[in-house]
């Protein structure tokens, strides 16, 4: 909402700079965003008078004219050919900073000589200002502008552009900002005072209004105006609307609309001579169309409110009127509605039509149907003054939705409990007052206030103790800590996990991403993830559905980094939003991670070296142990990855994740060129609950353990993990440790020898050579009895 | 066997003054004192002596061990000395050391746990809750029905809009204030971070998918004043005590009376620069005391008990707080971006 200060001071006194009361509305709620001066770069721009107009001698399209200053004469050269002797002009002398047309740029005004005749100064049009962009020749101004004033002062404003919350339909307009700035400098606003004559015949003989809806149409107020001329509005109130925003266009339209600013409740100005009888009814609509002003017809449906006429919708209640009564060039009486319909009607059909007009916007927010009439009789008394109309006697009122609205008690004890301040009952009385709410004193600690009509957010003590607390102050109010018991925290045990998950890979050297949730169709049907759940307002293709796996998210980011990154490892914990019938969608927490390119960067050191399946586990392998869980890998298959580098990882004996080679026909489908990719995922809610937690302690071994390495010939394609299982489970044994792998020319063809480092220990003595030879020997016998495993000497 | 004994204290002795390195003086210790040693099985030997000789011979032994392992640690010393002395080697110290990978967290990831922490401290818990939401959580427990207009505050991305249940994405961490009330009774003190989504082309300063940080504490007696200090607490914890914070009047149906918290600008402080589009304030969150509503649609008694909420944008803090021009890098994941934090 743009509000014109000088607007304003027609009903408040503004006894403070501009910029102070943009800072106290801001702070007490309605947020000024920008103050603009209208006039601020005025320097050297005066009213002038034009005195004479003489030809310019060497040129047929330019006059030079004489213009009186006030004590001071000048003569330039004029090229607008409507200049009129005795016009009332904007003046620019030299050194003025005026608006370049070509450019829009400022320039300062420097004399000049135009076909040979000096010329120092010039007369302004309202672009060369930076009132509007029309350059449709120079400004006129009102025979009555006192000559040789600067017109900063003459017509120079300061526009707020306050941004109105939601609840404070009342901050749409400027009576309303007035009362606001009244309440918070301390000063008295005053209302426009209405006083017209009605000089024609009574209404009721010329105009009927049937309310048929009155759940949808609270109130309906009319006045009729005949004998009306259309034509431009005055002056002054086609620059307040262009302070506000808004288009002149002619006097009745500019009158409802400078009313509505004024009041916050808009009105619609039907030409009567085009309603037969009179006769207006408001009805709910049939299946019918309607041609709105914008000249498109539209289909309205039975949940809309229209007027009609006696036999079709004439306007869309509170959205728009219809073509068919519009007010035209040739309309001579005007019928004006002010009514109240049902917020929540107006914003749905305003939304079904995308039409958001200033009459919608103000309707959905809640206006009180005891504004209506208050508003027409300002609009009416306009009318008559402004475009010569002759206005009925009385006024059609229909107003079946009137309802009382009871005093809310405030108490000091209320106050109190939700401000934590005891504040003193007259302060609470003045500061209400000021914002014009009645109180009645019930008791020392208790008022019972009236709610002004305007003021259709507050229904509540807590309303009232908001009006209060942003009138003193917010700064007004201590600080103080929380006192009340601290409640019993629960630990969340999957928030704690997963921030325990990211610790543990960023110490292994992983990178932690976090992808949008929201991907296209094709990056999932790529590796055949389940069908996702869509969105119906997608905000683009790419966007369209809630991910069913974090597998593309983290694909699509080793594409989008390779390029620049020589290594990656990176990983995602977020969630993924699988169908659940009848119900939310199950979300589920999902790590994804992935390494690509070279393990070691190129260093004095190192050998830049490619990462490989053993790199991937390895960072899984270091997350179990840290979790403190025993985890296995059994090849397995799965569509995204190489088949028979895929591992299935088990932790008590339920798959809770995967880890292998990302296939490179998938890789290429995400434009990944690194190559091998690996890629893991592991399924946290699976995984969590086969999370230990910490057990006791085991003592630190007292007596010195017994070292053995043994090497076991066997086929090529057993399982090391089975070789180590056995291990693992002999008697004794405490720590084994795999120190060499070996296949090629010195075995037989199909073989492979595995080495092993074998630590065997007892809690409570220290081990002889023949006890673990005895262990070692029936662990071996197992071995090749299980595995036809040898032992190599 | 006393001479027995001298001839293995005088090799012994002997060949101590030939060893030069550490790992002979180990042998040499093991050859005589060792289990097996010369000198041990001399005392091993001791049972089978007469009783008469077995006290001279047993002292005398452990006369020789004594003497023996103070020459042993003699040498030892005399080794290290030896070997300190010559001085070591010298490396090239500006050589870039052997690298050891780094990972780090993503930087939202870091600005939710530091917010936590802080509310944490003051006795919060923190809670998650889910972002596929119904109509019912995201707006309608929350004072904000159906074709009400501040619904205009979230443009929503909805799944269905229709059905008996209209679902969408949840706008805000704020729902997750009624699913916690709903399954507890007072006092109640959570932080809830999540992912929202907001209906809202992306460009420098909007993303469309975004985290949140939502708190609520309500038990008797909580007021606007604690509501005050604890925020006041927390953006000096997060931007440092010398920042201004203030609070000012704002909407939100949840919420009454309602807040905007800023604090002052800490490139221009105050003074006014783009950054704080000449306002000299910044604003951080929005806040406000629990809408008697909302305390009623969960079965709390808005006579007994009160509250506040407050809810703060992540991403838009890591802006602030490192200068970062454009959201899109949250999202975009661009190591050479996630690396600085």
């Amino acid at each position: 909402m743009k509000v014109s200060v000088n607007w304003l001071k027609d009903y408040v006194d503004v006894s403070v700079p501009a910029d102070e009361l943009a800072h106290r509305l801001t702070m007490s709620g309605n947020e000024v965003e920008a103050v603009d001066s209208v006039g601020a770069s005025w320097d050297n721009v005066l009213v002038g008078h034009v005195l004479t107009l003489e030809p310019h001698p060497d040129a047929d399209r330019l006059r030079l004219a004489t213009v009186e200053l006030g004590g001071e004469q000048m003569t330039v050269v004029c090229g607008d050919p409507n200049v009129k002797v005795d016009d009332k002009i904007v003046f620019a002398r030299v050194g003025a900073k005026l608006i370049d047309g070509h450019n829009g740029k400022a320039r300062e005004l420097k004399p000049a000589k135009i076909r040979g005749i000096a010329s120092s100064g010039m007369i302004c049009s309202e672009m060369e200002l930076g009132i509007s962009e029309s350059h449709d020749g120079i400004i006129v101004l009102p025979a009555d502008a006192p000559i040789g004033m600067p017109l900063a002062d003459y017509m120079g404003d300061t526009v707020l552009d306050i941004t109105v919350t939601p609840n404070r339909a009342d901050c749409l307009s400027v009576l309303g900002v007035a009362r606001e700035t009244a309440a918070l400098t301390g000063k008295t606003m005053s209302m426009p005072t209405v006083e017209y004559s009605e000089l024609g015949d009574d209404i009721n003989k010329s105009v009927s209004v049937q309310i048929d809806d009155a759940d949808l149409c609270y109130r309906y107020c009319a006045s009729l105006i005949k004998d009306v001329k259309i034509g431009p509005s005055p002056e002054w109130m086609q620059r307040r609307l262009i302070a506000s925003g808004m288009r002149p266009i002619s006097n009745i339209v500019d009158i409802t609309n400078y009313v509505m600013l004024e009041y916050g409740q808009p009105l619609h100005a039907f030409d009567y001579n085009k309603l037969p009888g009179g006769k207006i009814t408001v009805r709910r609509a049939k299946d019918e169309k309607l041609t709105t002003i914008d000249d498109v017809e539209r289909k309205i449906t039975s949940d809309m409110l229209v007027i009609a006429d006696d036999s079709k919708a004439i306007a869309l209640a509170g959205v728009m009127g219809g073509q068919s009564s519009e007010v035209s060039d040739n309309t001579t009486s005007i019928l004006l509605e002010c009514a109240n319909f049902n917020r929540e009607n107006v914003r749905r059909t305003s939304q079904a039509f995308k039409m958001r007009s200033e009459a919608s916007l103000r309707f959905e927010k809640g206006l009180s149907p005891e504004l209506a009439l208050y508003t027409l009789r300002r609009a009416t008394q306009l009318i008559v003054e402004l475009a010569g109309g002759v206005a009925a006697k009385g006024i059609v009122d229909v107003y079946p939705g009137r309802a009382d609205r009871l005093p809310i008690s405030l108490t000091d004890v209320k106050v109190k409990q939700v401000l934590g301040i005891d504040i003193a009952q007259d302060e609470m009385v003045m500061v209400l007052a000021t914002l014009g709410f009645g109180c009645k004193v019930k008791s020392k600690s208790e008022l019972l206030v009236e709610v002004p009509y305007w003021r259709t957010d507050v229904s509540l003590p807590v309303d009232l103790i908001e009006e209060i607390a942003r009138i003193t102050g917010y700064d007004q109010i201590p600080t103080t800590l929380l006192s009340s018991e601290i409640p019993q925290n629960e630990l969340h045990p999957m928030l704690t996990f997963k921030d325990r998950v990211r610790d543990i890979l960023v110490g292994c050297g992983m990178q932690e991403i976090i992808t949008y949730s929201l991907v296209g169709w094709q990056d999932l049907a790529k590796i055949g993830a389940p069908d996702p759940i869509g969105l119906i307002n997608p905000l683009s293709t790419d966007q369209q559905y809630l991910r069913t796996s974090l597998r593309p998210s983290v694909m699509m980011k080793i594409a989008d980094n390779e390029k620049h990154e020589p290594g990656l490892s990176i990983f995602e914990i977020g969630r993924t939003y699988l169908k659940r019938d009848q119900n939310l969608p199950d979300e589920r927490e999902i790590l994804c991670g992935s390494l690509a390119g070279q393990r070691t960067q190129r260093q004095w050191q190192l050998r830049p070296e490619h990462v490989d399946f053993y790199d991937a586990k390895g960072v899984l392998e270091t997350l179990f142990d840290s979790l403190g869980v025993r985890v296995n890998f059994e090849a397995c298959d799965d569509a995204t990855l190489v088949s028979g580098r895929t591992a299935a990882i088990i932790v008590d004996k339920q798959v809770v994740g995967v880890v292998g080679q990302l296939d490179p026909h998938i890789a290429e489908q995400y434009d990944i060129s690194s190559d091998p990719v690996y890629l893991f995922e592991i399924k946290m809610d699976k995984l969590l609950p086969l999370i230990r937690s910490m057990g006791e302690y085991s003592r630190i071994a007292r007596f010195p353990g017994s070292t053995r390495d043994i090497s076991l010939l066997l086929d090529i394609d057993v399982p090391s993990s089975k070789v180590q299982d056995i291990i693992e489970d002999t008697k004794l044994v405490s720590e084994v440790a795999l120190f060499d792998v070996y296949t090629g020319d010195k075995l037989p063809s199909g073989k492979k020898t595995l080495a092993y480092s074998i630590v065997y220990q007892a809690p409570d003595r220290t081990l002889t050579d023949k006890e673990v030879n005895k262990v070692q020997d029936g662990m071996l016998k197992r071995l090749q009895k299980t595995l036809a495993a040898v032992l190599r000497q | 066997m006393l001479d027995e004994l001298n001839k293995i204290k005088d090799s012994a002795t002997l060949e101590l003054q030939g060893i030069s390195d550490l790992k002979a003086l180990d042998d040499w210790r093991v050859a005589y004192m060792g289990r097996k040693g010369k000198l041990t099985q001399v005392l091993r030997g001791l049972s089978d002596l007469p009783i008469d000789q077995r006290k001279a011979v047993g002292s005398a032994a452990n006369d020789i061990k004594t003497l023996l392992e103070a020459e042993l640690k003699g040498r030892q010393q005399a080794v290290k000395d030896a070997k300190l002395a010559g001085g070591l080697d010298a490396i090239d110290v500006t050589l870039p050391g052997r690298p050891v990978s780094l990972g780090r967290l993503h930087p939202t990831t870091q600005m939710v746990r530091e917010i936590c922490d802080a509310f944490s401290a003051m006795g919060f818990e923190v809670v998650e809750g889910p972002e596929v939401e119904s109509d019912y959580y995201n707006f309608e427990a929350l004072n904000i029905p159906k074709d009400h207009p501040a619904r205009d505050m979230w443009d929503t991305i909805w799944i269905n809009r229709d059905q008996t249940i209209p679902t969408l994405l949840r706008t805000h961490t704020s729902p997750m204030q009624v699913r916690v009330m709903e399954q507890r009774q007072p006092p109640v003190r959570v932080v809830v971070p999540g992912r929202c989504y907001r209906y809202e082309a992306t460009d420098a300063t909007h993303e469309s998918v975004f985290f949140q940080i939502e708190g609520l504490a309500v038990d008797k007696g909580i007021t606007f004043a604690d509501l005050k200090g604890s925020l006041f607490e927390f953006a000096k914890r997060l931007f440092g005590a010398e920042r201004k914070v203030r609070f000012r009047c704002d909407y939100f149906p949840f919420v009454e009376p309602g807040v905007d918290m800023s604090i002052d600008c800490f490139v221009c402080g105050g003074k006014g620069c783009r950054l704080c589009s000449n306002t000299g304030w910044i604003e951080i969150l929005g806040a406000g005391m629990v809408h008697p509503n909302v305390l009623k649609g969960v079965g709390y008694d808005p006579e007994v008990y009160t509250g506040f909420a407050f809810g703060l944008g992540v991403e838009r803090i890591l802006m602030l707080k490192h200068g970062i021009d454009d959201i899109r890098h949250f999202y975009a994941n661009d190591l050479r971006f996630l690396k600085q934090f």
